[in-house]
């Protein structure tokens, strides 16, 4: 416990930045990725198409490239928010892809008698989305979306090779003041079981309080 | 791939439809437009950006380094696949002393960051006198991670099949050695075969990040290039990440054949296919659509 509390200052600002890293991207990535599959299911033939290249480019593309080309080649484009900013974009919109399949794959679960029920009383595409798909979809949605964001989690440490001092490059911190990188990395490890283990928590929970009788 | 959300549209709905997609193409056209600008007006596109690139040896590195990432995947497909099959066992057994300390390694295998581990092995191991090559403390690390998310992949495989397939085995006199090699585990990996092969290319997008440990990979060289004259940072990038996409591209469109051709399988059960929703897209919906009315989702007609 000496590595932790010889250096808690270093320690709580590793957690606190994955801790934004893991909240401001899953904020992006689930507005983004509702945008996205959203088109994807949408009626409109572009929309879809859009949705389909984003999704297909961006989830073939290494998070590690995402990031370089944010840590990288922004700065190149337009002034640098700083590398922690840039650093939630590229998490956000990686996993936006995956949020936006979850999406599309929840709205594809409600059975199709459900959308025609919906129709037949002659409720419009918006209404028969809010009112009768996307509530039962959000329910089916809610173990693959915790998976997704569990993943977000771990990618956090991702931000460890472009200097963002998160709980992934606190290792290169505390060996310059001369700690044992072994012991620090363990307790890297045990910190990221622990917060799953959360997440798992949360995931089961959910799970159970939203499951749907069919 | 679109459920029936939505009837075929009338003359009001396809003009609206279009004047949403005009929408959608300006608005994506114009973020295009602003990025290919802003390329331009920093001269991203100029032929000393590009410069480095006329060079055979930098063609030559960019395949030392493609060398680097394949040999680092395949290394860690197969064993992730070997651990795979270990763990997805050792789940299954009817022993809780075997069962639950493999349920628990598994679990702690896959909570950690693959690249918290891939730093353990590398910068951690020689503290007690371990000196790790970087290729393995990346293959290491990925095999660990991948293994164990096979092997929960591999196990909710053999679950989903039909309780009659084991009793049935076990009724014409197999052992369970049998029961396991012969009928359960090839029916679990024909039906999760598109999530094996998806878990593939999350293995081959993972070695990408040894250049943090300092592997000599492709983006490890993406990153030695733009340190060259004229700091082609933007070029590095594009041709890096159109290599990546490409094969990454390739692996996907294998692992949807590979799902088109088992589902048309009479011998796969329907539901053992549908075991996950995030990584399988067809459902009852479409199934249902597709049946009944030869209506084909994917295609909105414009009868």
């Amino acid at each position: 416990m000496g590595v932790i509390f010889d250096h808690i200052d270093l320690w709580a600002v590793a957690l606190r930045n994955t801790l934004l890293l893991f909240f401001a991207g899953g904020g992006i990535a689930l507005v983004l990725g509702l945008i996205v599959g959203a088109m994807r299911v949408s009626p409109v033939p572009i929309a879809r198409g859009f949705g389909t290249v984003y999704v297909n480019l961006i989830r073939n593309t290494p998070l590690t490239l995402v990031f370089f080309a944010f840590a990288f080649g922004y700065p190149q484009l337009l002034p640098s928010p700083g590398y922690t900013v840039l650093a939630i974009w590229a998490l956000g919109i990686y996993t936006a892809t995956y949020v936006a399949e979850v999406v599309r794959a929840g709205v594809n679960t409600v059975p199709v008698g459900q959308a025609e029920a919906a129709r037949a009383i002659g409720l419009t595409f918006g209404q028969v989305m809010t009112l009768v798909i996307l509530p039962q979809a959000v329910r089916s949605v809610v173990p693959p979306m915790m998976s997704v964001f569990i993943a977000l989690l771990k990618n956090t440490t991702v931000a460890a090779g472009f200097s963002v001092l998160e709980l992934g490059s606190v290792r290169a911190y505390l060996s310059e003041r001369g700690e044992n990188a072994l012991i620090v990395l363990l307790w890297v490890a045990v910190i990221f079981v622990v917060l799953v283990l959360i997440l798992s928590f949360v995931q089961r929970r959910l799970e159970n309080a939203w499951r749907i009788a069919r | 791939m679109t459920s029936v959300l939505y009837d075929v549209p009338g003359p009001r709905a396809i003009l609206r439809n279009r004047i949403i997609g005009a929408i959608t193409i300006l608005v994506i056209l114009g973020l295009l437009a602003f990025t290919v600008y802003r390329f331009a007006s920093t001269g991203q596109f100029s032929a000393a950006k590009w410069y480095v690139f006329s060079f055979a040896s930098v063609w030559e590195g960019i395949a030392t380094a493609l060398g680097a990432t394949l040999a680092a995947f395949g290394a860690a497909a197969v064993g992730s696949l070997i651990l795979g099959f270990i763990l997805a066992i050792g789940r299954l057994s009817d022993h809780a002393a075997v069962r639950v300390p493999v349920a628990w390694i598994t679990e702690i295998f896959r909570a950690v960051p693959v690249l918290v581990f891939m730093m353990l092995l590398f910068y951690g191991l020689p503290y007690v006198g371990v000196r790790m090559p970087p290729y393995w403390a990346v293959v290491i690390a990925l095999v660990v991670y991948n293994g164990s998310v096979l092997a929960e992949a591999l196990r909710a495989g053999v679950e989903s099949l039909p309780r009659g397939q084991r009793e049935a085995a076990y009724a014409v006199g197999l052992r369970k050695s049998g029961v396991m090699r012969l009928v359960l585990l090839p029916q679990a990996v024909r039906a999760m075969l598109p999530v094996i092969v998806a878990q593939l290319v999350v293995t081959l997008k993972d070695t990408a990040l040894g250049f943090i440990i300092t592997y000599p990979e492709l983006l490890y060289y993406a990153k030695l290039l733009m340190g060259q004259s004229g700091r082609p940072i933007i070029p590095s990038i594009i041709v890096i990440g159109s290599i990546y996409i490409a094969m990454c591209l390739l692996l996907s469109w294998f692992a949807r054949w590979l799902e088109k051709r088992t589902r048309r399988s009479p011998k796969i059960p329907p539901n053992v296919t549908r075991a996950d929703v995030a990584t399988h897209d067809i459902t009852q919906t479409q199934l249902i659509a597709t049946q009944n009315t030869g209506y084909d989702p994917s295609k909105p007609s414009r009868r």
